[in-house]
């Protein structure tokens, strides 16, 4: 089944066009790695589909799950099951992750027709995910990603991940910012969280190292606004032993 | 301050200068309310404004040596409404000074502070978290007095203000004015938008945009009552005026 179809997407960024044409199908069950050098759009594929305000998209198509997944808002699309980890996790003052957490979940359980959890129900699905993750539980009764460091925030985001349980994740840079313990246990989360015959993940990374651990289906090159090359695993081997240059050319 | 002048002060007072002088016109002369702390005493105070009519308060507060006021204040009627704090800090005297405000359509809320460290060693604290929407208007006119010999003063405010839409107003006015030499006085002051980095990133949790607001702001006022006696009483409130207001 298909989850995500990306047909012959263009978008502009402050008017400047970065992605030119970009195609990508995503089935259900399947890991997807998208690789590419710096400013190759990577990061705009990523906020393009979350709908980050500013990415503006000029043409082409995406569907997720069958449904236009531009029509959308953003929360909407997270309510549709799509979860988009970011490179730069962004720290909310004076709001604990557990108040927003809950008050996410429960507002997409909302819009989907189920029940809200109870205080006690979510913050047993937490722990739980928070174990999964190694992470401290105290930590999430702190500030979302104040005072956190980078691997911290990587690995919140997980958790997070976890908790609203998507359908399809993309994740941006997920293994930036990681150390190799943390990296592990990041690559482990994903694995146990999206590794599912009805969910997906598109991994945006600029190193072969996340891939030892989740194991990619495909693996593309991305560059200069388009997917140049598609391969299985070897690929990323390839890249990492040749570079981008000589791979994308 | 002219608290008790019978007539309406005009934009040339400069207490006044942002005032909703026409809302404030039927309210005039507004009666002074003195409060006197005795020495080492300590006493808390929380001024709740959430009426739908206009409203003014002037209080005139006097510490004595060692005594301690705490003062909170919620602003956030649905019309304008006006909060002058004089307060005269004897020797080791503290005052704390914690206000939100919530100004939406066409109102104005103000709080205007004149705190003087009359004698060494003192402390205030001003903490004010001002948000507007609409064509609304939040002022801070503080003033930080030291006297001369009062040495070892330690005074602070932090002001901040949030605008929801450009064409509401955040007027700050922090104003320091010091004849002692040994003393610590900060001010801090920052108008801005909500994080709209914050937002998405918060949207693409799931969380529609209105309540993303909601908690960003909730967390923005709650900054005014850390610490009060009756913190969660006075969380609480905030948080339905702010929900009134969104």
């Amino acid at each position: 089944m298909t989850l995500l179809a990306i047909d012959n997407l263009h978008a502009t960024v402050a008017d400047k066009p970065i992605l030119k044409g970009l195609s990508l199908t995503i089935n259900a069950g399947e890991v997807h790695a998208i690789m590419g050098p710096n400013g190759a759009g990577k990061s705009t594929l990523g906020y393009v589909l979350g709908g980050r305000p500013g990415y503006a998209v000029t043409g082409g198509s995406v569907s997720f799950q069958d449904e236009d997944l531009l029509a959308l808002e953003p929360h909407e699309r997270a309510a549709a099951g799509l979860f988009l980890g970011f490179q730069y996790p962004v720290e909310i003052p004076g709001v604990s992750f557990v108040q927003f957490l809950r008050e996410s979940l429960n507002a997409q359980r909302r819009s989907r027709g189920e029940d809200p959890l109870s205080g006690g129900e979510f913050l047993k699905l937490a722990r739980e995910k928070a174990a999964l993750l190694k992470m401290d539980m105290d930590m999430l009764k702190r500030p979302v990603n104040v005072g956190f460091s980078g691997g911290e925030k990587k690995r919140a985001e997980m958790v997070q991940m976890g908790i609203l349980d998507p359908r399809l994740a993309v994740l941006d840079e997920t293994d930036s910012g990681l150390d190799i313990d943390a990296l592990r246990v990041v690559g482990e989360g994903i694995n146990s969280i999206m590794r599912a015959p009805d969910k997906a993940v598109l991994l945006i990374t600029h190193y072969q190292r996340l891939l030892d651990y989740v194991k990619p289906d495909f693996v593309h090159v991305l560059a200069n606004g388009r997917i140049v090359r598609t391969g299985g695993p070897e690929l990323a081997l390839e890249l990492e032993e040749r570079g981008y240059e000589a791979v994308a050319a | 301050m002219p608290a008790s002048a019978a007539l309406l002060p005009t934009r040339h007072d400069e207490d006044f200068r942002y005032a909703d002088l026409e809302a404030l016109a039927p309210l005039w002369p507004v009666a002074l309310e003195t409060i006197a702390v005795a020495a080492g005493e300590s006493r808390a105070l929380s001024l709740i404004h959430t009426d739908a009519r206009p409203i003014a308060r002037e209080l005139a507060i006097t510490l004595d040596d060692g005594a301690s006021f705490d003062l909170r204040v919620l602003n956030a009627g649905a019309a304008s409404g006006r909060i002058a704090v004089r307060a005269t800090l004897g020797r080791g005297a503290r005052f704390h000074l914690g206000a939100a405000q919530l100004a939406g359509d066409a109102a104005t809320a103000e709080i205007v502070t004149h705190v003087t460290h009359a004698a060494p060693d003192a402390v205030s604290r001003q903490v004010v978290r001002s948000v507007a929407g609409g064509g609304a208007t939040a002022n801070y006119l503080g003033k930080v007095l030291v006297a001369k010999g009062a040495d070892g003063t330690d005074g602070e405010q932090s002001v901040r203000a949030m605008l929801l839409d450009r064409t509401a107003t955040a007027n700050a006015r922090p104003e320091l004015e010091i004849h002692a030499d040994d003393v610590k006085c900060a001010h801090g002051c920052a108008v801005g938008e909500l994080d709209a980095n914050g937002l998405f990133y918060m949207a693409s949790r799931g969380l529609p945009p209105a309540e993303a607001k909601r908690l960003m702001l909730q967390a923005f006022i709650a900054e005014a009552f850390v610490g009060a006696g009756d913190e969660e009483a006075l969380q609480e409130q905030a948080l339905a005026a702010l929900e009134a207001m969104l």
